[in-house]
């Protein structure tokens, strides 16, 4: 069972290989602007080597280009939203909350129709059939290309998502359409901002995949392609190319799983040391606890899973004030290798106050004679107080945890923390996200609202949704293990009304099976 | 009808009072985003609100009163709509056969802190700066005008697919919560209701006064530490006269629902200056009560809110989770609800809690730092 594992990152696009569940190669290469080549460069460095080399059964692909594109407002299509629940809501259409330059951008056309639910599955008002008819007359005049459609309480009662779908399909058959109960949950406008958003990567999606592939097959590996969604699991490139906004955030995710992975820990909190900022989270069953916020992306408010992460400024190329021996924010980043002190250049930065201190050892340590002990100890007593106090902001119970010290920098930090019950480093630590991209799972959501159910019963009830979906997906139904249950009573509502969430993840079943034989 | 000042509520003061309106919701109430949402569109079409001094009032003025009833998870699907508010007006007028002179919300605290000026928007007349909770509630006989034994009735609701609903007459608060809360449940568990009709005097009297302006003003200090990274809660403490009751971690939240709301409780794990000890909050929609080592240290109807530490932004009872980093703040309640009368409507034996009122404020109170 080998699987390759590639982080695209901003600076550099890692690729490591596992053989079961041993890391056996690992490389680095510069992340390139068109970012398919820094994946051939990684890919071709990776079977150049002799470990690297035979049969390799799935690569999975952690990268950040779709948030990237909305980001940066480019590669992104005009799209034809269609709200379903008229006259409710009618007030606040679609984009009715996005910011101007990107809605002028992308936006095509909006159809409101009548129909949607209410909470306990009673329509608000038929579907509209005939304005739908007419509204996928309309796009296919326009020359549309691809369109989302929200509905109010779809994930109660998809149905006229369904039944809008099926119309485009059969008047215009050509256009991609995004249907919000696919991608969230109970809360319209977030849901719709991520159908609209996934609907405006379509394009990109199509063809970054297929850049992907090309990437692969370039290299001369033929295993099937996955990519890492922002919750630590993994979809298939087809599934890829359908919900693009599903890997938002899979870079720190996948550094959050890795480091589970190669420490073997469920349950830690994870610095990750950069050269700039050091993230710290916490893993809960091996996943990182997910942010509570509403999550804004290029300035539109969704509803995505994404981890709760501190970021400090605390890296190894983190400027040290030679006076005040305060550590960071300020940081030399990428030019580390040109302007520390041990590497010839004139900035005291924390790298060479850890090759001072006799922590590390790489570039000309002679070059830090000069820096006396006082400065060596304060400076590094400062790092260590940034440590403390920001992995006791992340932590949920006061009682001393385990940490897990991944990344280049994590030399800076020391044996001992306080809070800290033992600081766990592993081997390949550097690469902890393409490790966590390797190693990522099949998931399955449910996300609904029960009535007339006991706890117990509205919670079994959701399980069996979540699992549906994620064998579904691809999982091996005897892997799966409930990462999360969450239940919720609704105000106001008779009948003890209870909104179950529960998530599911397991092995890739085509992996488990092997894995098996 | 005089002619009296009025105050033009700016597109500033709208985001203010969104950050306001939820602090003063004390962990209920909905979110004020879709009603702010509301009136970003209705201001950039134009429209725009005076605010009135409830003390300029007529004694004859008849005053709407007007809230958005149901669940908030039902308003995140069924979204807020500013004319769906101003119909619910329009039917009390042609019910009365009179014209309102201004508008207030039954409650400042969370989502229906704005859905007033929604209504005024469209209906062309002013806010009153007042309303009838000071903060947010869950009962709609918990408000001042219902402490004042004024008439309960009648209650229009109001549902966009054209259903318009009047409760005409009802023998106490408590029944026309009952009977309009059914209506609302049939319309899909949230209606656009307008209350009893005030006159002015009655708002004069009873009307919990300049609430608008302390909801624009506490979220204007908030906003304004936020752009400025300094501390928000320091400065809505030393403005409004609060007291911090405790920073930590939350490390537990229960939730559950009984009788239709949501009741629970959360943990909050000391830190900083309480590293160590740890504080309970209960809750019925909103913060109810707050316990220190099993003692109520601070209790309805003083307003208790649960800030992010850092943000100064409210913590919602239905949002609230395990590991957010909140503060605690006190703040007074208005003096109609700490009444004896008041306190029958009001206080901690109202939510279950057999527990005699002591504000945070007394000076006999052992709560706080």
């Amino acid at each position: 069972m080998r699987r390759i594992g590639i982080d695209v990152g901003g600076t550099n696009t890692d690729a490591v290989l596992l053989d079961g569940d041993t890391v056996i190669f690992a490389v680095k290469r510069p992340t390139t602007l068109d970012v398919t080549s820094g994946i051939l460069d990684a890919l071709k460095a990776l079977r150049a080597d002799p470990t690297g080399r035979g049969p390799v059964d799935s690569v999975v692909i952690g990268t950040t280009h779709f948030i990237n594109a909305v980001v940066q407002r480019k590669h992104l299509m005009k799209v034809a939203a269609i709200r379903i629940g008229m006259p409710v809501s009618a007030s606040l259409p679609p984009f009715c909350d996005w910011p101007k330059d990107l809605a002028e951008r992308v936006h095509g056309e909006t159809f409101m129709l009548e129909g949607g639910h209410d909470y306990d599955g009673r329509p608000i008002m038929p579907f509209d059939t005939a304005g739908m008819r007419s509204a996928a007359r309309k796009i296919r005049d326009l020359g549309l290309r691809s369109v989302a459609v929200s509905s109010i309480f779809s994930p109660l009662d998809p149905s006229c998502e369904v039944a809008a779908r099926e119309i485009l399909q059969e008047i215009c058959p050509d256009v991609a359409v995004t249907m919000s109960h696919d991608l969230g949950r109970i809360g319209l406008l977030e849901r719709e901002n991520a159908a609209l958003l996934n609907a405006v990567l379509h394009d990109l999606a199509v063809e970054t995949v297929a850049a992907f592939r090309k990437a692969i097959a370039e290299s001369g590996i033929d295993a099937p392609l996955f990519l890492t969604q922002n919750d630590g699991t993994v979809m298939q490139a087809e599934t890829a190319i359908a919900f693009p906004v599903m890997s938002f955030a899979s870079g720190a995710t996948n550094s959050m799983r890795g480091a589970a992975h190669l420490s073997g820990r469920d349950d830690a909190m994870v610095v990750d040391v950069g050269g700039t900022t050091s993230d710290i989270g916490q893993l809960r069953h091996g996943f990182p606890r997910e942010a509570n916020a509403v999550v804004e992306v290029g300035g539109v408010r969704t509803l995505f899973r994404m981890p709760d992460l501190l970021s400090i400024g605390l890296g190894g190329g983190s400027h040290v004030d030679a006076v005040s021996a305060k550590v960071g924010p300020l940081s030399v980043g990428y030019r580390l290798t040109e302007d520390a002190l041990v590497f010839g250049g004139t900035q005291l930065t924390a790298t060479d106050i850890a090759v001072a201190a006799g922590l590390l050892d790489i570039g000309d340590r002679s070059r830090t004679a000069s820096i006396s002990k006082q400065l060596i100890a304060a400076a590094l007593a400062d790092a260590r107080r940034l440590l403390e106090e920001n992995i006791d902001r992340m932590k949920t119970e006061a009682a001393d945890a385990p940490l897990v010290a991944v990344g280049g920098g994590a030399f800076l930090v020391p044996e001992q923390l306080a809070g800290v019950s033992e600081i766990i480093r592993v081997p390949f630590g550097d690469c902890a996200n393409a490790v966590g991209a390797a190693i990522a799972r099949v998931s399955g959501e449910a996300d609904q609202v029960f009535r007339e159910l006991s706890r117990d019963d509205a919670i079994a009830a959701a399980l069996q949704i979540a699992e549906a979906k994620a064998i579904a997906a691809g999982a091996d139904p005897a892997s799966l293990k409930t990462i999360e249950v969450e239940d919720m009573p609704i105000a106001y509502l008779p009948g003890n009304s209870l909104r179950v969430r529960v998530r599911v993840a397991g092995a890739l079943a085509s992996v488990a099976a092997k894995q098996v034989a | 009808m005089s002619t009296v000042p009025l105050t033009e509520i700016t597109s500033e003061d709208i985001e203010s009072l969104a950050v306001g309106a939820w602090i003063l919701g004390t962990g209920g109430g909905g979110s004020p985003y879709l009603g702010l949402l509301n009136l970003r569109q209705l201001y950039a079409k134009g429209h725009r609100v005076q605010l009135m001094s409830p003390l300029d009032l007529d004694d004859d003025d008849h005053v709407a009163v007007v809230s958005n009833m149901g669940a908030p998870l039902v308003g995140q699907e069924r979204l807020a709509d500013s004319r769906n508010i101003a119909r619910a007006v329009e039917m009390q007028q042609e019910i009365g056969g009179f014209q309102f002179r201004a508008v207030m919300s039954v409650e400042i605290g969370g989502g229906n802190g704005m859905q007033a000026l929604m209504a005024a928007a469209h209906l062309g007349i002013p806010v009153v700066d007042a309303d009838c909770m000071g903060r947010a509630f869950p009962e709609a006989q918990m408000t001042s005008v219902a402490i004042g034994g004024l008439r309960p009735y009648p209650c229009t609701l109001y549902d966009p697919r054209g259903i318009e609903a009047v409760v005409t007459k009802v023998p106490s608060w408590k029944w026309m919560e009952r009977a309009s809360r059914k209506i609302c449940v049939e319309m899909g568990s949230i209606a656009s209701t307008c209350k009893a009709p005030r006159t002015g005097r009655e708002v004069k009297d009873w009307g919990i006064h300049f609430t608008t302006t302390a909801a624009i003003r506490i979220g204007g200090l908030v906003r304004e530490a936020n752009r400025l990274h300094t501390d928000p809660i320091a400065a809505l403490l030393d403005s409004e006269g609060g007291k911090r009751l405790f920073t930590g971690k939350v490390v537990d939240v229960e939730r559950r629902t009984t009788e239709g709301f949501l009741r629970g409780s959360i943990a909050i794990e000391g830190i900083d200056d309480d590293r160590g000890s740890r504080l309970d909050l209960s809750f019925q929609n909103e913060w109810i009560v707050a316990w220190r080592e099993g003692k109520a240290v601070a209790m309805c109807p003083d307003l208790i809110c649960v800030l992010e530490t850092l943000s100064g932004h409210a913590v919602g009872t239905e949002t609230v989770r395990y590991g957010q980093r909140v503060t605690v703040v006190a703040m007074k309640a208005p003096a109609v609800l700490t009444s004896p009368r008041g306190l029958e409507f009001v206080g901690p034996r109202a939510f279950g809690y057999d527990l005699d009122f002591l504000s945070v404020f007394d000076a006999h109170a052992g709560a706080g730092v």
